[in-house]
């Protein structure tokens, strides 16, 4: 079983950007993997680009960050030079420029999502190849293949900011249970006129799914928790 | 995901400037078939709102046909990221025309020309814009509709179609097309057109626009769906006479 250690870093992933009314709420598992290793299973792939514009990554784990790390630079500047806080419009399209202009080279998808005065919350899906969509809801990463059918029956417009951020947990959730590149823990960042909160949801706080058990500290637990003679045929 | 090359490893595109000079490429999310006639009245074009990723319909709510200037519309299918860089190149040539302030406006003739040159010489250099892009218009009382490939082929004509529609659109047209169509019966006739595409093209999605163009300017149309129907007696029971067969 060859775990090929130099396999390039990758976050299989699943990234989530969804609206509701007031904002947006992105979510994400942790898992970022090396071929078969899990190179870190705590990663936070949800990254600040401004004080109001923050970003999903996934795909390229070193492509990904060096495209955010280039928009983050730019949005600075742009920010001194506009005099007020850049917009999430702005800020999806830089990231289409670099994913566009190096289509050949760059193996990143990402969803951009944030709040400004203007527009409100708003979510933006940038796919390989550098398409830009505006979307009321996004999701990306190889686990969000189990989650088209779920927000196909369960996404509604103006959600109210918990049962938005409730539904980005769901869904990650229900992808790290189905995906093998997506897993750790779930983290959300909520972003309103109010400001920036970040949460953070460790496995034994999210939901059992089918075939899932309770986790226990140890057999013995169960055995001594049981009749007297629970191992007897 | 289709390769379209045979891929020469040239190492790696960060290091080596001419890695990636075997271009050509593979298109990521696409937009399926474009049909558009000319009417009495100018041209109507239609598109679903589609944008497929591999076999994933994967976008539900692109618009793949765009008003240009005054006097065109401009539908793609293929690439939807080169479609948009297409219309960032149109806004630019549009607004340096606006900029000379001579009364004179850009049209579809023009466009087409334009668009014909972009395409071509993109792929002289084995890096085309993966687009089969549409482009009807109205101007001075005379209507245009023609099209340009992602290989540089252009032509005119009085109706036309990119991808599936060529050869599931294009027979319908040729058979019932007519130069004195009123807009109602333009829009039956592409109706029926789109309606065997939703059938018959795996990329196709229940959900579309027709776009007008007349002398007196552009309507896009609201997205809407197109009924189906799934009762001959042959679907019920196919495989009643032979268990097993399809």
């Amino acid at each position: 079983m060859d775990l090929n250690l130099d396999a390039p870093h990758s976050m299989g992933t699943t990234i989530i950007g969804v609206t509701y009314n007031g904002g947006v709420v992105l979510g994400a598992d942790s898992r970022t993997s090396t071929g078969m290793y899990v190179a870190n299973r705590a990663s936070d792939k949800i990254t600040q680009l401004t004080d109001n514009v923050y970003v999903c990554r996934s795909g390229s784990a070193a492509d990904s960050q060096v495209v955010s790390d280039y928009v983050r630079y730019f949005l600075h500047q742009h920010t001194i030079q506009l005099g007020q806080p850049a917009t999430v419009k702005v800020s999806a399209n830089l990231i289409r420029m670099l994913a566009y202009n190096n289509k050949n080279m760059l193996q990143t998808g990402l969803i951009v999502g944030g709040w400004d005065k203007y527009e409100g919350g708003k979510i933006y899906g940038i796919p390989l190849g550098g398409t830009v969509v505006e979307q009321p809801f996004a999701i990306g990463g190889s686990g969000s293949s189990y989650l088209y059918g779920f927000f196909d029956q369960a996404w509604k417009e103006n959600m109210t900011k918990e049962e938005a951020e409730q539904l980005v947990v769901k869904a990650v959730s229900l992808a790290i249970a189905r995906d093998g590149a997506s897993g750790g823990v779930v983290r959300t960042v909520i972003i309103n006129s109010e400001g920036v909160t970040r949460n953070f949801y460790p496995g034994d706080k999210l939901q059992l799914w089918h075939e899932e058990l309770e986790p226990q500290n140890s057999l013995l637990d169960i055995l001594n928790a049981a009749s007297p003679e629970p191992m007897a045929m | 995901l289709v390769q379209f090359t045979i891929p020469i490893d040239n190492g790696d595109a960060l290091k080596n400037a001419e890695a990636d000079s075997q271009r050509t490429l593979y298109p990521y999310v696409t937009g399926t078939s474009i049909v558009a006639i000319k009417y009495k009245d100018g041209v109507l074009m239609a598109s679903d709102m589609g944008g497929s990723y591999g076999s994933t319909l994967r976008y539900k709510n692109i618009e793949r046909v765009k008003a240009i200037g005054k006097h065109s519309l401009l539908g793609a299918s293929g690439e939807i990221s080169d479609f948009q860089e297409i219309l960032r190149y149109l806004d630019e040539l549009v607004l340096n025309d606006n900029m000379w302030d001579d009364g004179n406006s850009l049209g579809p003739k023009e466009v087409h020309n334009y668009l014909t040159r972009v395409m071509y010489n993109r792929r002289n250099k084995f890096n085309p814009l993966w687009n089969t892009l549409v482009l009807g218009g109205v101007k001075n009382g005379e209507s245009y509709l023609g099209m340009v490939s992602m290989i540089g082929v252009s032509f005119e004509d009085n109706h036309v179609a990119t991808g599936f529609g060529n050869h599931l659109a294009r027979p319908i047209l040729r058979d019932e097309w007519r130069a004195d169509l009123s807009f109602e019966d333009g829009v039956k006739l592409l109706e029926k057109c789109m309606r065997v595409l939703l059938y018959r093209d795996r990329s196709a999605i229940n959900k579309l626009q027709i776009a007008k163009i007349t002398e007196e300017g552009v309507t896009v149309s609201q997205p809407y769906s197109l009924k189906t129907f799934w009762e001959f007696q042959a679907f019920h029971n196919p495989t009643a006479g032979a268990q097993g067969s399809w």
